[in-house]
This record gives structure tokens, sequence and C-alpha cells, in this order.
């Protein structure tokens, strides 16, 4: 038997078929990402689908709720690809997993599980990573072609399991501050920015490599916008603020702070535009709202990058905007048919 | 060029409308039994005037109007009324009503009737007429016709006077406007024209979507041929622009305000056909005793029928010869259809599409997931309503801010249900917050009422007593003054009570036990005959006592 009520007919869409979307988007990002930093990502790609499908799994058990249903829906696979693109893919393995359990069993299940998590599970999970965990969280890989050394897939593996390096390499010498943490560093120390720039980890945009990924993210994000999964309000207003307030500061002073297109293209920013801040779950429902939202979240991303101690912004900006969404849907509300000149 | 306007949101479904447009409309045979409910319009059900045994006529009347929104019934064919009793309708409740079973004779008798000079009657006149005719909105709502005609120029907006026919048809699979309008557009232009005639409208506009290039033609046609300066415009596809209040939107760019009604903005809308069975009314005076059914779907022999109103519904699927795998049928659209219950149902003047359906045409829908507040629904909500946010308050039972954010202004399209990738059924959620705030305002409305009724109790029994009190009182004062006026002074009071109390005091001395002193000689053989009575028992009682001990010593 099928629906007893109208409408009895459906767009064959689904929540499944949304989510797996969002994955294939991922992938022109994630190739780039094998192409300049070596197929390690691949390695926390997976801890973090195994992780994710574990714990969800678990926590609907625990929850009393059928699992295959939820299973299939795709949901925590996207929750753990995004953390594992936003966390070094040379970390250890225990901390993808931790990450990854926390953002599932924690921030998505203990507050209802798909639909009613008030905040972004990957983006929280990172947030407790990268204040429990801050040495391994600086472990970012060097991009092709800069390091001292490149490990093999093998030595790789064997360093995110066992802990292990190959006999007379450091750490050091395979992994790098990222582009966004040197430029903070080095203005702290008073150099010019120009010459920041001239660095070797320093590509056409922004750094090497990390702004190729940016770009596979832009692509995917694209491919979204076309097939609708999201709409183009988050991302562009996202990124316009982000560049209008970067804009205003560097034509104030050039010498201390960067270009819009390098903070565009360093760190979360794009994959945060396309795929993180339009969480459907954790946004505003309302035009207005997502407006209103994207704004914020990219004002707060640049004062955090540029103000405040963290590298990156991208996760501690959504996470805060996160909080005011119910705020701002409330006070976006559309006008309904026929409601001309009055409030809702 | 007309400039067009848009509405918030709607959906592309597919259309599947050509299965049933490739022959003409069909006159359905005559049934072996008609069924005729009494209430086939919106509002109060006709009140019967046959009686069973009675011979009647194609097109007399067999139910009267009983009530403001209420129209007429007529019998569809000559022949007998065998019964009138509570049969099962084709209505979401399931409740069987009042029906008429007629009998055809096969001769198609036709009572007396001939055209009306619309041109020099009065309009009331001519509302009363179509009120008789049994003329109603054949577009799904079945208002009766005579309750939308009253001029324009009595409302308020008194500039725009447009009177707008829907031809949109904008559901999926039904196609009986479109082949209406095919093959008989003189008569829907004349029908417009006799409402234009009524409404003293200043604009018709003819309102089709662009799916529909023969009926547009067809149409077109007709409007040139009669030489009035009516305007058929192409609308664009996009479900639901048939729903009046979006038809108006696309057509004026006028919005129909929240809980009022078309009239208010200066328009009044009809569907094609309701313009046809004015037509046919006014110039042939004939009562609205049949209409085009789409039958189709899982049909080998999908098409458009004329039929009689109260064919049973299985005599027309018959016709349409459906496929093996059919296992249930759907009257009406399938995006604001109904599944039937049973097919042993009449067909009344709503029943504008039969659909089969299998699990292969309509596969049932997964179990729903969580929503995840994509805001599909939203996006494609004709009433820019926020269906996610509704959703959430009439799952969690908070009708009141559902109430709040409009959950009134839905018209239950279908829309956001169709569009929501969690396959949450939406309507259904909305349709009964709706019915649980007009269970509880109802509720609510007695309650009020009975409270009003035992505080006005309350406040009658204090005003009496309040009545009472300040007369007595008044008396008192009366009694006093009288007094006062026969015995000055307080000296002269006071013999007299003292004589009131000696008496008291003899009266106490001389009261004693009733019936024990002094009795009457009749008292006294009274009581005679109770002691008696007593002694007798008493002696019983002992003897009884005795010989049960006595029995139990042996």
């Amino acid at each position: 038997m099928g629906a007893i009520f109208s409408p009895f007919i459906s767009k064959p869409d689904t929540v499944s078929r949304i989510m797996f979307k969002v994955l294939l988007a991922l992938v022109p990002g994630i190739a780039l990402y094998v192409w300049y930093y070596g197929p390690a990502i691949l390695v926390s790609l997976t801890l973090a689908s195994l992780t994710a499908l574990g714990t969800e799994a678990l926590m609907l058990k625990l929850r009393n709720r059928p699992i295959a249903p939820f299973l299939k829906d795709n949901s925590a696979l996207v929750t753990g690809w995004l953390l594992a693109l936003s966390i070094p893919s040379l970390a250890p393995w225990w901390l993808i997993v931790v990450g990854t359990a926390f953002s599932i069993a924690i921030v998505k299940h203990l507050y209802g599980g798909l639909g009613n998590n008030p905040f972004s599970p990957a983006m929280a999970g990172f947030a407790v990573l990268i204040i429990s965990f801050p040495v391994q969280m600086t472990q970012w890989i060097s991009p092709h072609g800069l390091g001292a050394v490149e490990l093999g897939f093998l030595e790789q593996l064997e360093y995110i399991f066992l802990g292990v390096l190959p006999p007379n390499v450091s750490l050091d010498a395979i992994t790098m501050a990222t582009p966004l943490d040197t430029l903070k560093t080095r203005l702290h120390l008073e150099e010019p920015i120009r010459q920041i720039f001239a660095m070797p980890i320093y590509g056409r945009l922004a750094g090497q490599g990390s702004e190729m990924v940016s770009l596979g993210f832009v692509l995917g994000g694209f491919y979204l916008l076309a097939t609708r999964v999201i709409t183009w309000h988050i991302p562009a207003v996202f990124l316009g603020t982000l560049f209008a307030v970067a804009g205003i500061f560097h034509l104030a002073d050039p010498s201390h702070y960067a270009a819009p297109l390098f903070h565009w293209f360093s760190g979360a920013a794009l994959l945060g535009a396309f795929f993180i801040l339009t969480d459907p779950v954790t946004s505003p429902t309302t035009y207005k709202g997502k407006l209103i939202y994207a704004a914020g979240a990219g004002l707060l991303t640049y004062l955090i990058r540029v103000f405040g101690n963290f590298p990156d912004g991208v996760a501690f900006a959504t996470l805060l905007m996160n909080l005011c969404v119910p705020l701002i849907v409330l006070h976006t509300q559309p006008r309904v048919f026929g409601k001309k000149g009055e409030r809702p | 060029m007309r400039t067009l306007y848009q509405f918030h949101g709607g959906i592309h479904p597919p259309g599947n409308k050509t299965q049933s447009t490739q022959c003409p409309i069909a006159r359905a045979p005559l049934p072996s039994r008609l069924v005729i409910p009494f209430r086939q319009h919106a509002g109060e059900s006709a009140k019967p005037l046959v009686r069973v045994g009675d011979q009647v006529l194609k097109g007399q009347l067999i139910g009267m109007p009983d009530g403001f929104v209420s129209s007429a019934v007529h019998a569809s064919t000559s022949g007998t009324i065998t019964a009138i009793d509570m049969q099962p309708i084709a209505h979401p409740s399931g409740m069987p009503d009042l029906c008429a079973t007629l009998i055809p004779d096969g001769k198609e008798e036709w009572v007396p009737h001939a055209a009306v000079d619309y041109l020099n009657s009065d309009p009331a006149e001519l509302r009363q007429y179509l009120r008789m005719s049994g003329v109603v909105g054949l577009g799904g709502a079945v208002f009766p016709c005579d309750l939308k005609l009253r001029p324009l120029r009595n409302h308020p907006n008194r500039n725009i006077c447009t009177l707008i026919l829907n031809g949109a048809e904008c559901e999926p699979y039904i196609t009986c406007d479109d082949m209406l309008m095919r093959e008989r557009a003189a008569e829907i232009v004349q029908g417009a024209e006799m409402l234009r005639f009524m409404l003293e409208a200043k604009e018709v506009l003819i309102g089709i979507e662009d799916n529909k290039p023969e009926a547009i033609a067809a149409m077109r046609q007709a409007v040139t041929g009669s030489g009035l300066p009516f305007e058929v415009v192409v609308v664009p596809t996009l479900y639901p622009s048939g729903s009046a209040k979006q038809l108006i939107r696309i057509l004026t760019g006028l919005e129909v305000p929240s809980g009022k009604l078309p009239p208010d903005i200066g328009v009044q809308c009809f569907n094609v056909a309701t313009a046809c069975s004015v037509y046919r009314a006014l110039a042939h005076g004939e009562p609205l005793l049949s209409r085009i059914v789409t039958i189709t779907g899982n049909m080998r022999l999908a098409q458009n029928l004329e039929v009689l109103l109260g064919t049973p519904l299985q005599e027309l699927i018959a016709l349409g010869e459906a496929l093996p795998d059919t296992n249930r049928y759907i009257i009406g659209g399938p995006m604001m259809g109904m599944e039937l219950a049973s097919t042993d149902v009449p067909l009344a003047k709503a029943g504008n599409c039969i659909i089969a359906a299998s699990d292969k045409l309509f596969p049932p829908a997964p179990p729903a997931l969580p929503c995840i507040r994509c805001t599909r629904c939203a996006q494609a909500c004709p009433a820019d309503l926020q269906p996610m946010d509704l959703y959430w308050f009439a799952q969690s039972r908070e009708f009141g801010k559902a109430q709040a954010i409009s959950l009134f202004d839905c018209i239950e399209c279908g829309t956001c249900s169709y569009v929501c990738p969690s396959h949450i059924p939406l309507v259904q959620y909305f349709q009964f917050a709706k019915s649980e705030i007009r269970a509880r305002e109802q509720e609510k409305q007695a309650a009020d009422h009975a409270r009003e009724r035992h505080e006005f109790r309350e406040y009658r029994f204090e005003r009496e007593k309040q009545e009472k009190a300040e007369k007595l009182a008044a008396k008192e004062q009366a009694v006093r003054q009288a007094q006062a006026a026969a015995n000055p002074g307080a000296a002269a009071v006071q013999p007299e009570i003292q004589a009131a109390i000696d008496r008291a005091k003899e009266q106490a001395a001389g009261v004693e036990p009733k019936n024990t002193g002094n009795p009457t000689p009749q008292q006294q053989s009274e009581i005679a005959g109770i002691e008696a009575q007593r002694q007798h028992v008493r002696k019983l009682a002992k003897s009884s006592v005795e010989h049960t001990n006595g029995h139990d010593e042996n």
C-alpha cells in the first residue's frame, strides 16, 4: 500500500541522495588534496567514515531508533568527511576517531539526532580537538615539493597508526605551519607582509597546494548550487563579507593586512562557505536569515583570524553563528501570501 | 501582451494529461441505478421533496435548497425513486449521507424547461434561478454559484471589476476542463458573458496553462466568434496556478488578503465548467444534471466522460478497463485527491477525476525521516509559509504557535509534501492541526456559552434574592411606619409585646407530645390494632425460637 493521503506523488529526492551529493561534491577537493599532500588524507577519511558509521549505529541503538534507515541517510559520513578535511591528515589515528565520535555521539545524537542538532557536528568536533590536542592539530603535512623529506604512503601509514617515523626524519621535516599560521606568527614578529608572502609556502593567491584544494571545493560548491542542494545566499554573502572586511583592512594598511583573495583561499573559508555553513540543520531557514547568518560568519571569521588566538576562524565563527540561528529565524519570518504590510 | 505576475514557489509535477485527451468526450451509458446525494455542494444539505415510489422526470427538482449556503438537487434522469436513505458517499470522513436512489426508466423524459431571458431579468431573480438549478462551482469547492454573483460594484474596491475564468487545471492527470474547453468553448464564453452581466464586471480574463494549446486555440476562436471583449491569457504551467488566489495573483498582480475573499479586491473567479453549466441553465433551462469526469491512470481506456450525477463510480471505472495490477482508486488529482474507501459510491458534483492507481504508478513513500530543515518546502510553498516550522509546532501539538505563523493560510495544495526529501506527510500534519484547533475552538465556545449561562443564572438568583430582600425591607419599613403612625411613642408598644410573650408562654405550657394524650376513638382503635399485631408477632417469634431449639435437641 502506498500513501493513503494526498499527495500520492512525490519528487524522487531523499535525504540520503542530498547527503550523497554533498559527498560527491567534496571529491574534487579531496583529489587535489591527494595530489598535493599525498594519500594520508584518504586514511583519515576512511577512519572518519568508519568511526562516524559505528558511532551513529551505536547511538541509534542506545536511543532505540531504527538503525538501517538512518545509517543509509549518509549524514554521518558528511560529518566525518568534513572533520577529516578540517584537521591535519598526518595526525595520529586516534585524533580523527575521537573527534568524529564526539561529533556524532555528543553534538548530534545527544541533541536529538538527525535534524535536531543546533551546532555543526564537524565544527564542534574540530573545536574540541583544537582545544584538547593543540599539538597534534598543528601537524600539517607539507605540500608536494616543499617539505625537507616526503614520506611514502606506507611510511605515512606507519606514522599515523604506530607513531613511528623513518630513521633520521623528524616531524618538523615533514610538517609545517599553515599559510595562515605562518602569516600570523611572522606578522607578530613585525615582518612586512610582502616579505612573508615571498616565502616558498605561498603560491599565487594563498598557500601552495592549499589554494588548489580550496579551488576544488569551489568546484564542488558550484555543483551543489547547480543541483540545488544549496542556495547562493550563504556562500555568496559569507565570501562577500569576508572579502569586504579583508578589503577594507588591506586597503587601509596593505603591509599588515593580507589581501581579500588570500583570505578566501586560505584555511577553511571555501570549504566553510559551500559545505559547512550551508548545513541546513544548523543554519537559518529563512532567506533573510541566511544573509544575516552568513554575514556574521564572514565578519567573525576575519576577526578571529586576524585578531584572535587561533590561526583560522571558520569553526568558531560557525559555532557562534549557530547559537544565533533561532533568534535570527524568529526575526526574519517572510511575509505570508495575502498579508501585505503585516508583520508575521 | 498582458503582464503576468508570479506567486512564490510552485512545482512542476509530471503532467500525465495526454493519455486521457486522445478521444473526444463520450457520454457514459445510462447506469442501472443512480444514487443522488442531497448534499453535493458546500453548505447545508438539500431537503428531499420526493418520496419512495415517486415517478420523477429528468431535471425534476428532488432536493430543495435549505439554508443560506445550500443548493438544489435534481433527478438526473427519469425513473422511479426506490429509496431515500443514508448511503456511503465519496467523502474523506467516510460517513454516509442522505441520498435518493433512482431506478431509470430509460426514457430520459424531461420536465418542461425553457430558456431564461437573462438580459431582461432582475439579477436577484437570476441568482435564485441558478440556486434552484443546482449550479455550483465545479472546480472542486462546489460552492453555490449564486452566492458569488452579487455585483462587484457593491464591494469597496470599485475600480477593479474583473471576472476570471479558471481554465488553468494545474493538477496532473485531470483533463476534464481541457476537454470541455476544446469541445464546448462557445458555451463557456456565453456562460462567461452571463456571469459578467450579473457581476457587472468590466473585464473578463480566461486563464489557461500553456500545456493546453488545443484548449487555448478553441477558446480564442470562441471569443473571437462571439465578438465579446474577453481575453484568453496563457499562463505558465506551474502547480498550483489553478488555485483561485494564485491565479488571481498571476493575472492581476493582486493578492487576496488573508481571511478575505476575492470580491474584497474586486475580483471574482469561476471555473470554466461552472460557466458552461450557467450557460446550460440560463440558455436552455437545464439544471446541473451531469458533469465531465476524467477516468485515467492505470487504465487501458483513459478518457473523459459526460456522466450523470449519481452514477455509481464502479460503473464508470468499468468503462476505463483498469489494468490488473490496479489496487486502489483516487478521486480528484494525485496532489489533492483522496483514496476511495469503496468504489460503490455515487458521482457527485465535485467529482472531476478518477485515477486507477497501482504501486507502480504511485510508489509507496519511504518511511519518513526527521526534518533536516532543508527548506525545500518553504521554497515551494505558494502561500509563502514556512512548512518546516508549521510541522515542528503541529507535531509537538503547539497549535497556538502554528496558528501564529499563519497555519490557516495553508491551502493544502500538497506542494510541501511533494518536495520533502524526508517524505514527511506535511499536509496531513497541517490538516490535523487545523482540525484540532477547530475542535478546541468549538469546545471553548461551548464552554464559554455554558459559563455565560451559569454566570447569568447566578446573577439572576442574586438579583432575585436582592429584590426579595429589598421588598421585605420596604414592607417592614411600611409596617413600622404604619405602626408608628398608629401608636406614636415607644411606651404604647411595650404592653403589646408583653402580651405576645405571655401568649407564647401559655402556648408552650399547653404543648403535649402528639398522639399520646387524649387520643380520639379512632386513634385508640388504631393503637389497639397495632398493639395486637405486635403481640402476635412476638408470640410467633417466641414459638419459632422454641421450635428450633427443640429440633436441635432431638
